[in-house]
């Protein structure tokens, strides 16, 4: 039985020749070589370690990857599964479909780079070359050819600006513009 | 017969050597009486009514019924800790039904069974829920193998349930309809957590059963019970203790908001406060009238800002535990410092553990500003991307009592930041000044040195976990000299046979140790087998992995000899 292999103080796995016994990330077998956390003294040294460690495990040395090593950092699976659920949705841009009527195709715009109504509706004032006006609560965009309205979650086609902001954010599904008779109608039913 | 000893028998009668004894309720207080004399040891087993079995193939069943004979409530632990994190293989072990069986005929009123890290299958929960009359609490957590189908079970047939507490666990979410299993009769719950599952129960059944039980103390619903259900719940139920709510953040509420501020205002005993999903500025006030009896504060999944959270602390006065996400930042946690004088317990956990980019979390900064608040800190857990020695010792300077320090700086491997060293000294001071520390995990780039400390310094420490860290076999020695270790836990360092071997006489002593992607061997590990018997010396084979290394070994006392049920994956040597 061979004992050699445990008592070599080496960093390696056994029967691999170390010619160092500091601190270094090349016995990290499952980690991916991330450069930044080396030790930045003795840049030959680590990056040789390094791409020998690399190749053990057999990923390359590129830096910029994330590291994909089982189960680190420790936390549980049910919230890693719970909490990036919610942060997929708020931290990637909430995108949604603007149509108006008469328009040949539709725009895409991101709520999360609105602050406010104001900011939203002067930008789909920009973008369709349209005036929209005040929103009141009482006649909605009275005075206005168009009003701005929106698909809820429920389904339901509502008038932009009734709801607080931050809730119209959340619910606020597509968009369209609508026109002429239509929007008036809209406005007076309220 | 020596009339020496007859006369001290009958000085203390056995009845009434038991009656006190039964007054003694921790194990490990238990544990010592018995070692006392034969007399107390028969005492002290007819006399206790409940067991831990801190793991679960270190005793048999059989063992535990034959030396206690009137047990009420069990708790058993089963697989290592790192299968948390999908280091162990499915099907590796740690079924309850054996358990079950022999309780059935030995212990037939069993009425308590809390579980962790078991594979618990629905036909378990169906006999544990048939055989077992007057059976009353259940805690499951981080168990797996059941579905709802086998809380059906439960919920149908246990009569006098008081607690339902299912954490965290692996399980396969049939649907909600569970819940509704609960018969009309049943009123005794105090106790029901269904918070981990993802399914909708009927609102309606859960009302009637929250409405008409009314000793419930804690209850914790899932995500899928809005706010104004939540505020129908605490109606019917002002009693509680610790409330965990539905989502936190809802489109259009029926009421005014200032009725569910009402509602929480109306429940004066509640002391904790869980769930909180999604919640946002705009619902979060409500609960303020509820906060400054709060001593426990679940945020953990509420992906809450600095802002938000130092307007809320700001009601929080009485706070001893804090959970919270990382995306309050270090500018959160500073009013954490201010808020909380007598916080006793923070854990931090990331939102993104796997993408930086998103947000940078918290760092030393805010570790140093809650240590500085909050002297009275005792226990931490604290996920960071970037840390430094010099905080690492200010805060062990300010907070002298920590018993639990678990600090994770997620990139393996990585130095004191700023001056690029191993994160030795930091870890050092703990260990140096905090002379109660039980508990430590360790990360970022660790050499020897930081183990040679824990070993000379941490004599009250009974759990380690160590990650890729280490330099050599050294570290691993160093750490075995602590008096008190129980559970050390390891995970890509470069430890080897040598380092494994020097344990030989200590793991005796010890409830177990894993070691992952170190450099142990297959014959060292048959050395350790082969010098200690009392010892289960297991090797989980990857296939990845050539035949001589021992890729994961898991090693723990126990007198039930060799595991029966191991997979063909787990080798006992």
């Amino acid at each position: 039985m061979n004992m050699e292999d445990g008592l070599s103080l080496t960093l390696g796995l056994p029967g691999r020749a170390e010619s160092d016994k500091e601190p270094n990330m090349s016995c990290f077998k499952n980690s991916n070589n991330n450069k930044r956390s080396q030790p930045e003294t003795n840049d030959a040294r680590s990056e040789s370690n390094g791409s020998s460690a690399a190749k053990e495990a057999g990923m390359d040395s590129a830096p910029a990857a994330k590291s994909q090593v089982v189960g680190w950092p420790p936390v549980r699976n049910y919230r890693k599964n719970n909490v990036q659920a919610k942060k997929t949705e708020s931290e990637s841009g909430m995108y949604v479909k603007v149509s108006m009527d008469g328009a040949p195709y539709l725009r895409k715009i991101d709520l999360k780079v609105y602050k406010g109504y104001s900011e939203l509706l002067k930008a789909l004032e920009n973008m369709f070359k349209l005036t929209i006006g005040v929103y009141s609560e009482r006649d909605g965009y009275k005075g206005s050819e168009y009003a701005p309205t929106y698909e809820d979650k429920d389904g339901d086609w509502m008038l932009v600006g009734d709801v607080p902001w931050e809730m119209f954010m959340v619910s606020c599904k597509r968009m369209r513009i609508m026109k002429g008779s239509e929007a008036k109608g809209l406005g007076c039913n309220v | 017969m020596d009339p020496n000893k007859k006369r001290v028998d009958s000085l203390f009668p056995d009845e009434v050597l038991e009656r006190v004894l039964s007054l003694i309720t921790t194990h490990k207080d238990r544990s010592s009486i018995s070692l006392v004399s034969k007399s107390w040891y028969n005492a002290e087993r007819w006399s206790r009514r409940h067991v831990f079995i801190g793991n679960c193939y270190s005793v048999s069943p059989q063992i535990v019924a034959k030396r206690f004979p009137n047990i009420r409530s069990v708790t058993i632990k089963g697989k290592p800790r790192f299968s948390d994190f999908n280091l162990v293989p499915d099907d590796w072990g740690a079924d309850v039904f054996p358990w079950l069986s022999v309780f059935a005929t030995v212990y037939p009123f069993l009425e308590e069974l809390r579980l962790k890290r078991m594979v618990v299958s629905d036909e378990s929960l169906e006999f544990l829920a048939t055989k077992f009359v007057g059976f009353r609490n259940l805690s499951l957590m981080s168990c797996d193998g059941f579905s709802t189908d086998g809380l059906k079970a439960v919920a149908t047939h246990c009569k006098n349930l008081t607690e339902l507490d299912i954490q965290e666990n692996g399980i396969e979410d049939l649907g909600g309809h569970w819940l509704s299993c609960f018969p009309e009769s049943l009123t005794s719950l105090e106790i029901l957590n269904f918070a981990s599952l993802n399914s909708e129960v009927s609102f309606d059944a859960l009302e009637k059963l929250v409405s008409r039980c009314k000793s419930l103390r804690v209850l914790k619903v899932n995500r899928n019970i809005s706010l104004d259900q939540l505020q129908k719940l605490l109606l019917h139920a002002p009693q509680l203790m610790e409330l965990g709510t539905g989502t936190f953040m809802q489109e259009l509420v029926s009421g005014p908001l200032t009725e569910l501020k009402n509602a929480f205002s109306n429940c004066k005993n509640l002391l904790t406060l869980s769930g909180l999903w999604d919640a946002t500025p705009l619902y979060l006030p409500v609960i303020y009238p509820a906060c400054a009896r709060l001593t426990f504060l679940n945020l953990s999944y509420a992906t809450l800002r600095s802002v938000e959270l130092a307007n809320l602390l700001a009601h929080c006065k009485s706070l001893r535990r804090l959970w919270l996400l990382d995306t309050v930042g270090d500018k959160g946690l500073e009013a954490v410092g201010s808020c909380c004088p007598l916080l006793e317990e923070l854990r931090v956990f990331p939102a993104d553990p796997f993408d930086e980019e998103m947000n940078l979390g918290v760092t030393e900064v805010g570790f140093i500003s809650v240590s500085r608040g909050c002297p009275k800190l005792h226990y931490t857990l604290y996920f960071c991307r970037q840390m430094t020695n010099s905080a690492v010792v200010a805060v062990a300077q300010n907070c002298p009592d920590f018993t639990h320090f678990r600090l994770c700086i997620m990139t393996p491997g990585q130095p004191d930041y700023i001056t690029k060293e191993p994160m030795d000294e930091g870890f050092g001071a703990i260990v140096k000044t905090c002379t109660k520390i039980q508990r430590l995990a360790v990360s970022g780039l660790l050499t020897d040195r930081t183990f040679e400390y824990i070993g000379k310094y941490a004599k009250n420490l009974e759990t380690l976990s160590v990650a890729f860290a280490g330099s050599s076999d050294l570290g691993m020695e160093y750490v075995l000299g602590c008096p008190k270790l129980r559970k050390l836990e390891i995970r890509d360092c470069p430890f080897g046979n040598a380092a494994l071997l020097s344990g030989l006489m200590k793991y005796e002593s010890m409830r177990s140790l894993w070691m992952s992607a170190c450099n142990v061997t297959m014959n060292g590990c048959r050395v350790l087998a082969k010098q200690r018997p009392m010892l289960n010396v297991e090797v989980i084979k990857d296939e990845e992995s050539d035949d001589s290394q021992a890729h994961k070994v898991y090693v723990y006392r126990t007198v039930a000899g060799p595991r029966r049920d191991a997979p063909p994956f787990v080798l006992t040597l």
